[in-house]
């Protein structure tokens, strides 16, 4: 890959600039000098970098197919042999991703300057927001894994800080720790599967192939034994490698990784490596697409982003639609390499995303919070997203991550401008006639729905009628029937998409305005719900524009058009080109599907129409008053999102707490009885040292002192101070001593 | 019977012993003086006789002259201590003249 010199360390700086501005100045200069002067900074400095990356894409496009872009900021670390730089690299999926960043960022910034208009915390906001444009950037320009995890992890904190943003309710506070918490555990298996990619293809001795000679010695040698044993850490054969040692200089880049991997004298032995009964590379996919379904709320990680609800909306459209939950789908696409290597792996992520899609999107018939409704179908078209890169067509997944990005971001602004509309109300069975109220949300939001429906001509039904055709005519499934069970578990999700995407239209914006009835509950409800300022609408109408037209770059080749954007992203992909394989099944299937698709958008749009326009149809209202046992239970377990949560709740979070119950009964038993034992030991046996040292010692030495006392008292007595007396001592010897001289003598 | 070394040495022993006597148990200071006197008589005594008899040479003789001498001279100053001890306690009574006693 050639690489050409651009600043592209500036795309994130400007926000992370305005990131530290509003976040360590904010407050002070928005008491001063009210709400402009913090926005101002943070709507332009996105912008700036929209501006840089087109300059960038500008570029990139005028030089050869496998160009990129690269600037090396600074060496970050050098430990042994892994040379890790801050460097940035934009190639032509990178571009993409770059472009859709900055441009929906920028526009949903400019929205939020209306959304979140007298919030106290306006400056915590757009500091935020920004920090979330700049670690978004980051990951998605980063040119190593490590770099990327940077990105991954501050994504992902900015995510936790903006869903908690009103932290003042206990509720969004949980909201944000949950998001926070479940993508730890996808950070976990990104982090597993980093260490494992590193040391099989860095550390782990060599499974020698590409020589002839040793191929035939490779049933005796020590150096030929089995790829099985090989790959054991600490095998014999470890030492006679010598890789340990000499081990080359490395930096992680993805370049390089994709160098390796596809440099066929050590393909074989990579691919023949095993770890756990378990291919390598399908165990690094499998934990690589662990953080990617983190990331991207896939099942069975895909719980906290209805919570993550509890943000402003701006944040839900930017964060939780439009970027930060892609990144599990850029992660696989700019891995694809990988994964392409491995069928098993291939086959999980595209029936994961298949389930995930029609799985959300039958939670999302019949919520009534329209917050809900928007991140169910969040989550089912991330499972659309998945299926695709899980066929092999990462373009598709690209294609839809980008078309999705603009329409769901529509979807989301749309409904913050009815929530704002309406004071603060997200439940859509106290909405309903707004369309001539907000006649330009109204139009916008009916435009995206149309898009993600899949109605013909939209941006949506370009990608996703794509990624159903690419399901059905997938070769390299390990699945019976190769693609067609996805295939139509995608097209019953589509068909729900279009269902509960036009019921919460037809429910927001057909018949009569059923709120402001309880006066009594707030001071806000008695006011009729009123247009969006400007700022909001012009986004609103700019995003319902790319929605419409944004997939004409991508135009069915069916058609005889030209393809853009397959033709933009193809060399991106080439290296797993070979590996996808088709399963042929001609044009005349596909021209089948393609109208079967446009049958499924209509027939959703038709039975939400029939159901709920005007909400006059009294089916909806008899069926959720029915007391049959078999409609109830049905309604009740998909309301209840299939009481995932409560299983979740019960088995990992309550069956954690009582491991950690027991836990604690073990430390307060077992181990403080042990450390209480042992100190009562202690304390008897010091004690018998204190009786010791008390009655022997001490009586010893009080013996000796008042002996002496006493016998210097008795003493004292001789000495009178009179000297006849010591005279008269004195002769008494004497004499004594002469009669004893005499005696003896 | 010819007075001989012996009764000397008699007379000197008989003194000596009545000296020792008097300074244990008398309590006045100049009695106790007395008995020293006693004392050293016996012993200067002892010094004529033994140069008589037994040395043939008259030093020790001349030697008790200067003890007689001396003992004036002890005297004089022991009666002048005396004096001050009676000046400073009003008696010489010396169990009775005690200052360091506790």
């Amino acid at each position: 890959m050639h690489l050409e010199h651009f600043p592209l360390g500036l795309i994130p700086l400007l926000p992370l600039l305005g990131a530290v501005y509003a976040g360590f100045f904010g407050a002070r200069l928005q008491r001063r000098w009210r709400e402009p002067v913090i926005y101002w900074p943070a709507i332009v400095l996105p912008w700036a970098s929209f501006v840089i990356t087109v300059v960038a894409v500008a570029k990139l496009a005028g030089a050869g197919h496998h160009t990129a872009l690269y600037h090396r900021a600074w060496s970050w670390l050098s430990v042994g042999s892994l040379q890790v730089d801050v460097a940035f690299q934009m190639d032509r999926l990178s571009a993409v991703m770059a472009l859709v960043v900055t441009l929906v960022g920028s526009l949903i910034h400019v929205y939020s300057r209306g959304y979140m208009k007298d919030d106290p915390g306006f400056w915590r906001f757009f500091s935020n927001m920004n920090l979330f444009m700049f670690a978004m950037l980051v990951l998605v320009l980063a040119d190593n894994f490590l770099l990327m995890f940077v990105g991954w992890e501050g994504v992902g904190l900015c995510s936790y800080l903006l869903i908690g943003f009103w932290y003042r309710e206990t509720k969004n506070a949980v909201a944000g720790m949950k998001a926070f918490i479940v993508n730890r555990i996808g950070d976990y298996g990104f982090s597993l599967g980093l260490f494992l990619l590193f040391w099989g293809l860095f550390l782990a001795p060599v499974v020698t192939t590409g020589d002839p000679g040793d191929r035939l010695a490779a049933p005796g040698g020590p150096h030929a034994a089995p790829a099985v044993d090989a790959a054991e850490p600490g095998a014999p054969a470890a030492a006679d490698t010598g890789i340990h040692g000499g081990a080359p200089l490395t930096s992680v880049t993805f370049r390089e990784v994709q160098t390796i991997v596809e440099d066929p004298a050590r393909r074989d032995g990579i691919l023949g490596q095993r770890v756990l009964g378990a291919g390598l590379i399908t165990v690094v996919c499998l934990l690589f697409f662990l953080g990617a379904a983190g990331k991207s709320a896939q099942i069975p990680l895909y719980v906290w982003l209805p919570d993550a609800m509890a943000g402003p909306t701006p944040v839900s459209a930017l964060i939780h639609a439009a970027t930060m939950v892609t990144a599990g789908v850029y992660l696989v696409a700019r891995l694809h390499f990988l994964f392409a290597a491995s069928a098993a792996a291939m086959t999980v992520v595209a029936t994961v995303g298949a389930l995930t899609a029609l799985f959300a999107a039958t939670i999302g018939l019949f919520q009534y919070d329209i917050k809900k409704v928007l991140a169910y179908s969040t989550v089912s078209q991330l499972g659309f997203m998945f299926l695709a890169a899980g066929v092999g067509a990462y373009w598709v997944a690209i294609f839809h991550l980008m078309t999705h990005a603009f329409f769901k971001a529509c979807l989301f602004l749309g409904s913050g401008s009815v929530i704002l509309g309406c004071h603060h109300e997200q439940d859509m069975r106290k909405m309903g006639g707004l369309r001539k109220l907000m006649p330009i949300t109204a139009v916008t939001y009916a435009l995206a729905a149309c898009a993600i429906a899949g109605f013909p001509f939209f941006s949506g039904f370009f990608s996703k009628d794509e990624i159903l055709w690419k399901a059905f005519d997938s070769g390299n499934l390990l699945l019976p029937g190769k693609g067609i069970a996805l295939w139509a578990l995608a097209a019953a999700a589509a068909l729900c998409t279009s269902f509960y995407m036009f019921r919460s239209y037809f429910l927001t914006f057909t018949g009569t305005y059923r709120g402001g009835q309880d006066a009594g509950h707030g001071h806000g409800h008695g006011h009729a719900p009123h247009e969006s300022p400007r700022s909001m609408t012009v986004v609103l109408v700019v995003l319902a524009a790319l929605a419409v037209g944004g997939g004409w770059i991508g135009l069915p080749i069916l058609w005889g058009l030209p393809n853009r954007f397959e033709q933009w992203l193809e060399p991106a992909f080439a290296g797993s080109h070979h590996l996808i394989e088709s399963a042929h099944r001609g044009h005349g299937a596909e021209w089948g599907l393609m109208a079967l698709s446009v049958a499924i958008a209509i027939a959703g749009w038709f039975a939400a129409r029939w159901l709920f326009r005007d909400g006059k149809n009294p089916i909806p209202a008899r069926l959720l008053a029915s007391s049959r046992p078999a409609v109830r239970g049905v309604y009740r377990t998909v309301f209840n999102k299939y009481y995932v949560d409560e299983f979740y709740g019960r088995v990992f979070v309550r069956g954690t707490r009582q491991l950690s119950e027991l836990l604690a009964r073990v430390d307060r038993d077992v181990v403080d009885g042990l450390v209480n034992l042992w100190g009562s030991v202690g304390r008897v046996v010091s004690d018998v040292q204190g009786m010791i040292d008390a009655h022997v010692v001490d009586g010893a030495v009080n013996a000796i002192g008042a002996g002496s006392v006493r016998l210097g008292r008795s003493l004292r007595r001789l000495q009178t101070g009179r000297i006849q007396s010591y005279v008269f001592g004195l002769t008494t010897g004497f004499v004594i001593l002469v009669v004893i001289g005499y005696l003896l003598a | 019977m010819s007075i001989g070394l012996g009764h000397f040495v008699a007379v000197s022993a008989l003194l000596f012993s009545l000296g020792l006597f008097c300074l244990i148990t008398r309590r006045n200071a100049v009695a106790i003086l007395m008995g020293i006197e006693l004392i050293l008589n016996a012993a200067l005594l002892n010094l004529a006789a033994f140069s008589r008899y037994l040395h043939g040479q008259p030093d020790g003789q001349i030697f008790a002259v200067f003890g007689i001498v001396l003992a004036a001279a002890e005297a004089v100053v022991a009666l002048a201590i005396v004096l001050q001890l009676y000046r400073a306690f009003r008696t010489v009574d010396t169990a009775e003249t005690t200052e360091l006693k506790g």
